[in-house]
């Protein structure tokens, strides 16, 4: 039997794939395959329910010095994009938050601003949990937990702990990228390495908060090493349990110095939806899989639900960083938008809280 | 693989070759299992085309927008005097096609025009026989069967005698267009002042007839129901079986912008459009070629349709107004290199055309 064969009858029989059926799957490139088996993983995890949540995104800052190459959105201070919320800006956002009631997640990432303390984000935290005590509030990638234990010379639990207390419900899943020093060093030198990266989450899991997880992909990363990845989040999901849901972002190059520099395209809805699909497949300790519809645009996302998703993420307010390396997608949507887009391909939509409860 | 019943039987069916009734494609359209219904389409497809996907380097002309059938479901046709209406001249022409052929790889022209309601059959055919004359080396793909049926209705010439001279001036093949949804239920609602069903129809059997290819499409999304949609795709697969002349089926999603329709209808999801292009697959059981248009479809849906059925991405276009007109957002024109790369991520063999398709 070949190897590819041995990955289908292991699909057939429900047993793990390992690195060598994986990469025999992608090479074989039957898209529908790993779209029928992806979407039978996911009705056999969630049936026939597939998730979305009413949240609001709020990027504190642009201002970084990770300045990696990846990036678009981030700048140095004094570059007439820069912005930095002070506490009463994001008082003022969310006062206009519509209807608060509705609300059930904030979601707060940002860059690594070069001069803001600690206490500054902890206060935003504070401040969200103090306005909206009923929200929960999913807020940070490991990247800036790394940062605050720089800039706040405390150990990563103990940061992960006074963020609990100010009141983080749970850590976002960004800045994973790809976890390889070797890609890392070429498309975020500055920041957290692989193994930290890991670690926070590991950590977080252990004190509680559970977490998501990422993966960049369509840039200068090997397939080999976009399977390693996944193996890499398996494998730590299987120790600790903490991973709530699984994104894939694929690479917009547009505005970013590592697009230029490569001469990058971005992949197509063909490797998009394909990675969806296998990754649904490798990752079978994931519950939720999300197509994050600012990245994929709408339609795409809707069929992404064929593929193995089961999440179509937000009704997000502004969204800025993925919209600063062009993507074309507009950047707020109505809860009747994202049920209709639902129900259309016979799926039952479901309003869900950062834990995947129903609300 | 995954599915039960009613399905497992079609899909028996399709696995044996045995062709589909009328009641399969109604329970196929009703059905939501999108990426079964891709995998049972790309079956058929590798069985009938290979790995091979055709495009095109080609230029599209339309002539004028001015139109006297003024459809509901378009964007494009306009009445003489309104803003934007436009008629080249044979000049107008020629330059377009000069710019065009810059790129060495040009092969085809596809001229669509609207029925501009003062010119001769003469005029329209004098565009054709200078542009061949100019430039003998590029494939004429041109006119649709409404376009044939005005040319026949305005010079009182059988509609094989509009062909035959179309044919003498330089024309190789016909295009697909016009057909719509060909029951005269939706024509006398959306379009009721071109060709009925019987004569478009006719005008392909009569090309076939002569030994002209022709291609046909399905513009679907509107007001048509499913059904209808199943007694189109029926419609061409008899006549195909009668005449085998045509080669390339093209789903057109409807795009309601700046049409009559905007108010009342919703554009489609892509998974119908990506749905209606596998059963048109699995349907045209006798058709070689089925077209992916990626100016209705958007690229990133026309290149996953490589796996719903689709052989085909049409071609590079040069400059693309109809659709454009309607709201498209997809660009106005693709470079080879972007077509080649579309194709080879899919896994498939891009192959060009000779403009014919």
């Amino acid at each position: 039997m070949n190897c590819l064969q041995r990955a289908k009858e292991k699909i057939s029989s429900g047993a793990r794939l390992e690195r060598d059926d994986i990469l025999a799957l992608y090479e074989d490139n039957d898209l529908l395959y790993l779209a029928e088996a992806a979407r039978h993983v996911k009705e056999s995890k969630t049936g026939k329910k597939v998730f979305y949540t009413v949240n609001r995104h709020i990027n504190l800052t642009n201002v970084c010095k990770a300045n990696c190459p990846l990036c678009a959105y981030q700048c140095k201070s004094g570059s007439n994009r820069a912005f930095t919320l002070e506490l009463d800006d994001v008082a003022k956002i969310l006062s206009q938050v519509p209807s608060p009631q509705s609300l059930s997640e904030i979601h707060i990432v940002s860059s690594l601003h070069p001069t803001k303390d600690f206490a500054y984000y902890l206060d935003a935290v504070k401040l969200v949990k103090k306005i909206l005590p009923h929200v929960g509030i999913n807020a940070f990638t490991p990247v800036e937990v790394v940062n605050f234990s720089q800039i706040s010379g405390q150990s990563v639990a103990a940061v992960l702990s006074e963020l609990i207390g100010a009141g983080v419900t749970s850590l976002a899943g960004g800045g994973a990228e790809i976890l390889s020093d070797r890609v890392r060093e070429i498309i975020c030198p500055k920041k957290c390495s692989a193994a930290q990266w890991l670690e926070v989450m590991r950590t977080a899991h252990r004190l509680g908060l559970r977490t998501n997880a990422s993966m960049m992909f369509g840039h200068v990363e090997t397939i080999a090493e976009r399977v390693d990845h996944l193996l890499t989040l398996r494998k730590l999901q299987d120790e600790t349990g903490g991973f709530v849901a699984m994104m894939l972002f694929p690479f917009h190059p547009a505005n970013t110095e590592l697009g230029k520099t490569f001469d990058l395209r971005g992949v197509g809805s063909w490797e998009n939806l394909k990675m969806l699909a296998l990754s649904r497949l490798t990752l079978d300790n994931f519950a939720h899989f999300k197509a994050f519809w600012v990245m994929l645009t709408l339609p795409i996302a809707q069929l992404a639900l064929s593929f193995g998703a089961d999440d179509l993420d937000g009704t997000l307010g502004e969204e800025k960083i993925i919209h600063a390396a062009g993507a074309k997608s507009s950047t707020a949507i109505t809860r009747e938008t994202l049920e209709k887009i639902i129900s259309e391909v016979g799926y039952q939509p479901v309003e869900r809280d950062s834990f995947y409860n129903e609300v | 693989m995954f599915v039960r019943g009613e399905l497992e039987r079609i899909e028996r069916k399709v696995f044996s070759g045995e062709r589909l009734t009328r009641e399969d494609g109604e329970l196929l359209f009703a059905c939501k299992e999108l990426s079964w219904l891709g995998a049972l389409a790309d079956y058929v497809r590798k069985k009938v085309c290979g790995e091979r996907v055709y495009y095109n380097v080609n230029c599209h002309v339309n002539l004028t927008n001015i139109c006297a059938a003024r459809c509901k479901f378009c964007a494009f046709g306009r009445g003489e005097d309104d803003k934007g209406a436009y008629a080249m001249t044979i000049d107008d022409a020629i330059k377009l096609v000069t710019e065009a052929s810059c790129d060495p790889h040009l092969t085809g022209l596809h001229i669509v025009s609207g029925l501009h309601p003062t010119w001769s059959f003469e005029h329209y055919l004098s565009f054709v026989e200078t542009l061949h004359e100019k430039f003998p080396r590029l494939h004429i793909k041109g006119f649709t069967g409404v376009e044939v049926q005005h040319f026949a209705n305005i010079s009182g010439l059988s509609v094989e005698e509009v062909l035959l001279r179309l044919k003498s001036a330089g024309l190789e093949t016909i295009a697909g267009g016009g057909a719509e949804i060909l029951t005269d239920r939706v024509r006398n609602l959306l379009c009721s002042k071109k060709a009925t069903a019987d004569e478009w129809l006719n005008v392909a059997r009569t090309a076939h007839k002569l030994a002209i290819k022709t291609n046909a499409s399905m513009l679907y999304g509107h007001i048509e129901t499913l059904a209808e949609r199943v007694e189109h795709l029926i419609k061409l697969r008899t006549l195909q079986d009668e005449t085998g002349g045509f080669q390339t089926f093209i789903c057109f999603p409807f795009l309601p912008k700046n049409t009559a329709l905007e108010k009342t209808i919703k554009q489609t999801t892509m998974w119908d459009d990506l749905k209606t292009m596998a059963i048109s697959r699995l349907m045209l059981d006798n058709f070689p070629n089925i077209k992916a248009y990626w100016v209705m479809l958007t690229v990133p849906v026309a290149q996953v349709a490589l796996s719903f059925g689709a052989n085909d991405i049409d071609g590079t276009i040069h400059r693309e107004n109809i659709l454009h007109d309607a709201g498209a957002t997809s660009p106005r024109a693709l470079t080879e290199d972007e077509i080649i790369k579309i194709i080879r991520e899919a896994g498939r063999v891009p192959c060009v055309t000779g403009g014919n398709q």
